[in-house]
């Protein structure tokens, strides 16, 4: 156990917005039977094949430090984002602020040094691209949303996953199925632990720029 | 004519303060949540606006705008109004959303509909029974009359405003004085950062041990699927142990965390209230709160006297404080004029005071237990809770204002027995007091800090 190599993820988001639940679902296969409000922070640990398939196959642990999202919080929370190497930015598909707050959430990972910070700090793209932390921006409730948009694919992608250049996965974290081997939400989020332990481990032949398509 | 014209004032006035409880609404209170029911931003600013309306009027008696008859017209109107709303539509829309949320119950849209009036006529009867132990019922009065509601509503109303006064004339001290600020020091801080760390990375390490065994357990039971020999199920026997005892330790380990995350938040505010402190606003509310302090002590103890020789103050503070410049000071003045300044900025700094303290209690109390699934049903709780409270305003002012302003308040709220509401005001306002006082002081001892200094010394 000693041998292998660790990365540390931080999971951020508004309170009640399902991170627990989605931690809970990434680490264990299953979905969390009584979710509590999370005091402080809750981690998880996954066993992730980097390059799974191909000769450079190797064994990670992926560490998914799911950050309690309370505001009354917010002064103690900094220790937590302490030599991050990638971000999971969680919002609520059934409400549009949840994820318009996900700057503040980014600006305050960024901005963690910084002792004086502003309540209303904003996010600064060039300050992000200075960092160059993976990072992927995920949708929860989605069972709640779909009765609604049934006319095909109408979730509007959120910005600030263009503006990064991040991933976008929306899922139900209720069932199991939304993140089952072979899916392509599946696909993505191994795509991301792969990116998060390139940029980690292996930033010396990362090479190949990849442009990845939305369905 | 006139009576048009003052009409078309109080719908202007109501028009503002509308759009100002609608703006409230969408930047304080749902400033994380997504408005899905405009019903209830609509509810909410409709209550608001009324209550605003009526202290509107009560400032328009003191200063003789609009024509008496108007004023009187427009109070009968708004308080009809504001009771229907409260007594009716807040419970009526407060039951369907609660009905919504719950899971288990069928959603089709007629069942709620029937469940809700069930709660409703539910509440309806316990809001009734709310009024049998207290003096409101007067022979004079039927038994659907328009005393009754605003009798009950006033008691609630009444014991909301005194417990929320208690608590404030406790707390306002508390949190502003300097001497009450414990010591925290940035390494305090740090050392117990670093334990909460040291916490989560032992959690960590646990947690990769038991994905280790699990990972092992699966390709072992893959492998040996044709060959169950005792040696392999002995060693599967023994992981799945180890693996419980893993998980036991691991939960304990998590409840330390939060612990450990929690006393670093306290510790936290208090730097940053000492921080604070250190500031020209810091330095002036801290000032304040030492005046504050003395008049929080007078008032408690003029509600013990109150209760202890059943006075009751037949001459309000305006009319008071003229008598006494007059008769001793030697002061002679137009007591007239004077006394309808000196009211009307009095009664207008309590009003304002009222709704600024009673809104920004209600953002605290709002934030603090709001969620995204019960946000609807907190804010149409709010919504009541601020109508009642500022009927309860009303009725609790007409002490505070001279003769010949109270009268309105007596003719539209009715012959109600106004001394019971100050003497029950001064009753839930000492128990409030004190509990309060108890409660700040036990969480005081028991604080964070205290705890660590004894655990560095013994």
């Amino acid at each position: 156990m000693a041998a292998i190599d660790k990365v540390r993820i931080v999971v951020v988001g508004d309170a009640g917005v399902g991170k627990t639940s989605l931690v809970h679902l990434i680490s264990h296969n299953e979905p969390i039977s009584h979710p509590y409000w999370t005091i402080g922070c809750s981690v998880e640990v996954k066993l992730h094949e980097y390059k799974a398939g191909t000769p450079e196959e190797k064994l990670y642990f992926v560490e998914l430090w799911d950050v309690g999202g309370w505001s009354a919080h917010k002064n103690s929370r900094n220790i937590f984002y302490n030599s991050v190497h990638g971000i999971v930015l969680v919002h609520d598909l059934t409400n549009r602020k949840s994820q318009q707050n996900l700057r503040k959430w980014l600006s305050e990972i960024l901005n963690r040094d910084s002792r004086s910070q502003s309540d209303e700090g904003e996010y600064d793209a060039e300050q992000f691209a200075g960092s160059s932390i993976p990072i992927v921006v995920v949708g929860t409730k989605l069972d709640l949303v779909q009765p609604i948009n049934e006319k095909g694919n109408n979730l509007r992608l959120s910005s600030i996953a263009d503006e990064c250049g991040a991933d976008e996965i929306n899922l139900d974290c209720k069932h199991v199925r939304h993140l089952a081997a072979g899916t392509s939400n599946a696909v993505r989020l191994s795509r991301f632990f792969d990116k998060v332990i390139q940029h980690r481990f292996h930033s010396k032949d990362s090479t190949v720029c990849e442009l990845y398509v939305f369905v | 004519m006139s009576f048009i014209f003052d009409s078309c004032v109080m719908f202007f006035s109501l028009v503002i303060f509308f759009g100002g409880g609608w703006v409230f609404f969408l930047k304080k209170l749902f400033r994380d949540y997504e408005v899905q029911h405009w019903v209830v931003l609509l509810i909410f600013s409709v209550t608001f606006a009324l209550s605003c309306t009526m202290f509107e009027l009560i400032i328009f008696e003191i200063l003789g705008v609009l024509d008496s008859s108007s004023r009187y017209f427009h109070w009968k109107l708004e308080l009809y109004v504001t009771l229907f709303t409260e007594i009716v539509v807040l419970p009526f829309y407060i039951a369907y959303f609660t009905v919504s949320n719950i899971q288990m119950l069928p959603q089709a849209r007629y069942i709620r509909v029937l469940l809700t009036f069930v709660a409703w006529c539910g509440s309806m009867y316990f809001f009734w029974k709310i009024g049998d132990p207290f003096p409101i019922l007067s022979p004079k009065h039927g038994i659907l009359s328009i005393e009754q509601c605003i009798g009950r509503i006033g008691v609630i109303g009444v014991t909301i405003m005194a417990v929320l006064s208690g608590f404030g004339a406790v707390n306002y001290p508390y949190t502003c004085m300097s001497y009450f600020v414990r010591p925290v020091s940035d390494a305090d801080i740090q050392s117990l950062e670093k334990r909460l760390m040291q916490t989560m990375d032992m959690i960590v390490m646990k947690k990769k041990r038991i994905a280790m065994a699990k990972r092992d357990s699966l390709l072992h039971s893959g492998a040996n699927k044709e060959q169950r020999s005792i040696w392999s199920m002995v060693k599967s026997f023994t992981c799945t142990d180890n693996v419980s005892v893993l998980k036991e330790e691991t939960r304990a380990l998590e409840e330390l965390s939060r612990q450990l995350f929690l006393e670093s938040v306290d510790l936290h505010n208090e730097q940053e209230r000492k921080e604070y402190l250190k500031t020209f606003k810091g330095k002036y509310f801290n000032l304040l709160g030492h005046f504050f302090s003395v008049y929080c002590v007078w008032k408690i103890f003029m509600a013990t006297i109150n209760i202890v020789f059943d006075r009751v103050g037949k001459v309000d503070p305006v009319t008071r404080g003229i008598e006494i410049a007059v008769d001793y000071l030697g002061i002679q003045f137009d007591v007239r004029f004077w006394s309808q300044h000196i009211s009307f900025w009095l009664v207008g700094i309590i009003i304002v005071t009222s709704i600024r303290g009673l809104l920004i209690t209600l953002t605290k109390f709002f934030y603090a237990i709001a969620s995204s699934k019960s946000s609807n049903i907190i804010v149409l709780c709010l919504a009541q809770i601020m109508g009642m409270y500022f009927v309860s305003c009303v009725l609790l002012m007409r002490m505070n204002m001279p003769i010949e302003y109270r009268s309105i308040i007596t003719e539209v709220l009715g012959d109600l027995k106004f001394n019971f509401y100050h003497r029950w005001f001064d009753v839930i306002f000492l128990i409030s007091a004190l509990s309060s006082i108890g409660f700040l002081y036990m969480a005081h001892k028991q604080s964070p800090l205290e705890t660590e200094v004894k655990g560095y010394t013994t």
